[in-house]
């Protein structure tokens, strides 16, 4: 699923061909010397490439062009697709539902975004020093990253269940009174599965979070021990600025994966109750696939793109204002 | 269990010369430095039972009567314990149906993606060609697209097909992945051109090149590749609920998502011995290969 968190390989992993052999890092392929373009080579490359690009081509270049066409049209199945124009966004912005859906979206993603990459520094700053079963702590961390949300929301469903749900229980008996419960008071169900999408996501931000910070020079904290300086200021002036490249990335990376919240609302609420939990992708399910408006469900995807390029041009810029270069 | 930690290289805590207190005590006095450390041991040890609360209950749900189960208060651990739950979920859902179609879904994708993304990413890092340079771009531009973009139209695609609620219908439009490409593309990227250089001298085909001298130089990356694309459609949901309408096309995820909404009244100790089942090879594979596979999304990013 291409939601997922994934791994963005932006580096070039120069340090899996250094530590090899010691040698420097080689200069790449085709840049700075310069051959002649072989026809052999073009001939080989073009082939190489043709399997990949042709399913690319059908399966998502033709469906993304598609999806276009289609959100100018009125379809469902059971005649050709009604060109409409501009109707289905227009009626897009006279639909509460969908602006309803877009704030549970962006309530959902910056809730999300801003506890998870708070919550995966403290816990990688932690995860960082040396002590008994700190290896244990990084899996358990990190293995609902690889869990199945959809299967595992059955789980938490189950655990904030009102009536016999151990979390719930546990919860009253520290004073945490979820009321009907969890899922169904219509404040607390956002809450619960925002909680779900942190738990499930938050190992993968640790282990990013974790391979910064061994990059960070160890004489800077002992220098900085040196002239006086407590954890705080350590961290608030060595930590935390050598750290804000990375933290920009894995807030794009989590924006990204949180807006197009689905898994745990489908199991966990259904969207409801009142539809205070349904998503953009949640709306699109339910208007392209229950409904069988394809016209309006392919409009409300191309809302999703809009939003998502926004957000990280805000992303970008607010962070290369401050961004530390060293 | 090993573990995550890939070597000890952090700077242990921040300050503090490592050792040299413990020597200035006596020896039967814990030293402040002892104390520390077993206290961030609780706390680590506090953190992965929080963390693995959900999965542990669930394991332990899955060995609990429908009767404990609903009885208040609810504990954690099984007041009555069987089997019978293991030996229900078939006779219940088609689950053997099911498995299978989850593995060979996340299977077909896993090997046929990692051929054809290697061998486009070898033609962008390796080869010089008019064309790349856009080829290239294109990716980027397929990589930052969501998924959900295209899942009306790929349905539609799959309806005219005829290959709607079938297995097929869910592998094929997987079987490449713009990610797969950049990744790979990076990492082919960092190898010396010597190796494919001596390759050419010696009159080899660009395949027998790709083959035999790039691919085996490569292994971090196909190991952590394989088990991201395994797990991601392993555990994918919105695809399969999509395209399925019948249980016994459909994967794991949906299977149980659906049983466990069902208005009849479930036994939830059944649906906890499936979820135990359909997470277990992920979690194997994972463990096997935590070390590489960390690494390699850990690499990513930084500089």
């Amino acid at each position: 699923m291409i939601s997922d968190a994934r791994p963005h390989a932006t580096t070039t992993s120069a340090d899996a061909s250094t530590a090899r052999d010691g040698r420097p890092r080689p200069a790449v392929p085709g840049r700075g010397r310069r051959r002649p373009l072989s026809r052999s080579q073009t001939h080989a490359a073009w082939l190489f490439l043709l399997p990949g690009l042709v399913v690319l081509s059908v399966f998502v270049v033709y469906p993304m062009g598609r999806a276009l066409y289609l959100s100018f049209t009125d379809y469902s199945l059971l005649q050709p697709p009604q060109w409409v124009g501009l109707g289905n966004f227009t009626r897009l912005l006279h639909d509460p539902q969908a602006a309803n859906a877009v704030k549970n979206t962006l309530v959902y993603a910056a809730g999300t975004t801003v506890c998870s990459v708070a919550l995966a520094l403290l816990v990688a700053v932690f995860l960082n020093r040396s002590f008994p079963m700190r290896g244990l702590a990084r899996t358990a961390v990190f293995l609902p990253y690889i869990t199945s949300l959809g299967v595992v929301a059955i789980t938490w469903m189950y655990l904030l269940n009102p009536d016999i749900g151990l979390l719930s229980y546990w919860g009253r008996k520290i004073g945490i009174d979820p009321g009907q419960g969890w899922l169904v008071d219509p404040r607390l169900a956002m809450v619960a599965v925002m909680a779900v999408g942190i738990w499930k996501y938050l190992g993968f931000y640790v282990v990013m979070y974790l391979a910064a910070l061994q990059t960070i020079p160890r004489d800077l904290y002992e220098a900085a021990s040196l002239d006086g300086a407590g954890p705080v200021r350590r961290f608030t002036r060595i930590t935390w600025p050598l750290l804000s490249n990375q933290t920009m990335f894995i807030a794009i990376i989590a924006t990204v994966t949180n807006v197009q919240a689905f898994d745990q609302v489908y199991v966990m609420t259904k969207g409801g109750p009142f539809f205070r939990t349904e998503t953009l992708v949640m709306m699109m399910y339910r208007v392209g696939f229950t409904n069988l408006q394809f016209g309006y469900a392919a409009a409300l995807s191309y809302v999703l793109v809009a939003i998502l390029a926004l957000l990280a041009i805000v992303q970008v810029t607010y962070f290369n204002r401050r961004l530390v270069r060293y | 269990m090993s573990t995550i930690a890939h070597a000890d290289v952090a700077p242990r805590s921040p300050g503090g010369g490592p050792g040299d207190e413990e020597r200035t005590r006596p020896a039967d006095r814990p030293s402040p430095r002892a104390v520390r450390r077993w206290i961030a041991a609780l706390v680590a040890l506090s953190l992965s039972l929080a963390f693995l609360l959900p999965v542990i209950w669930m394991a332990l749900a899955s060995f609990r009567t429908s009767r404990d189960l609903s009885v208040f208060p609810p504990t954690l651990f099984p007041r009555e314990w069987t089997l019978r739950n293991y030996g229900q979920i078939a006779t219940q859902i088609p689950f053997g149906r099911l498995y299978l179609n989850t593995f060979l879904f996340s299977g077909t994708v896993t090997v046929v993606s990692l051929v054809l993304d290697s061998m486009a990413a070898y033609a962008l890092a390796r080869l010089r060609f008019r064309g790349r340079g856009v080829v290239f771009a294109a990716v980027i531009v397929l990589l930052l697209m969501p998924f959900q973009v295209t899942l009306v139209p790929l349905y539609l695609l799959m309806n005219t097909f005829g290959l709607v609620n079938t297995v097929p219908g869910l592998i094929v439009p997987r079987l490449a992945s713009a990610f797969g490409i950049f990744y790979m593309r990076q990492y082919f990227l960092s190898l010396p051109s010597e190796l494919e250089d001596a390759g050419r001298v010696d009159g080899a085909s660009e395949w027998r090149i790709f083959r035999q001298i790039i691919m085996p130089q490569v292994r971090p990356a196909i190991l952590t590749l394989t088990l991201f694309y395994f797990q991601s459609n392993w555990n994918d949901l919105i695809w399969p609920l999509v395209m399925t309408n019948s249980l016994t096309s459909s994967t794991l995820p949906v299977g149980l998502a659906l049983f466990s909404s069902g208005e009849h009244n479930i036994n939830y100790g059944v649906v906890m011995a499936g979820s135990v089942l359909s997470l277990l090879p992920v979690v194997v594979l994972f463990l096997l290969v935590q070390r590489v596979f960390v690494q390699g999304i850990a690499t990513t990013g930084t500089k």
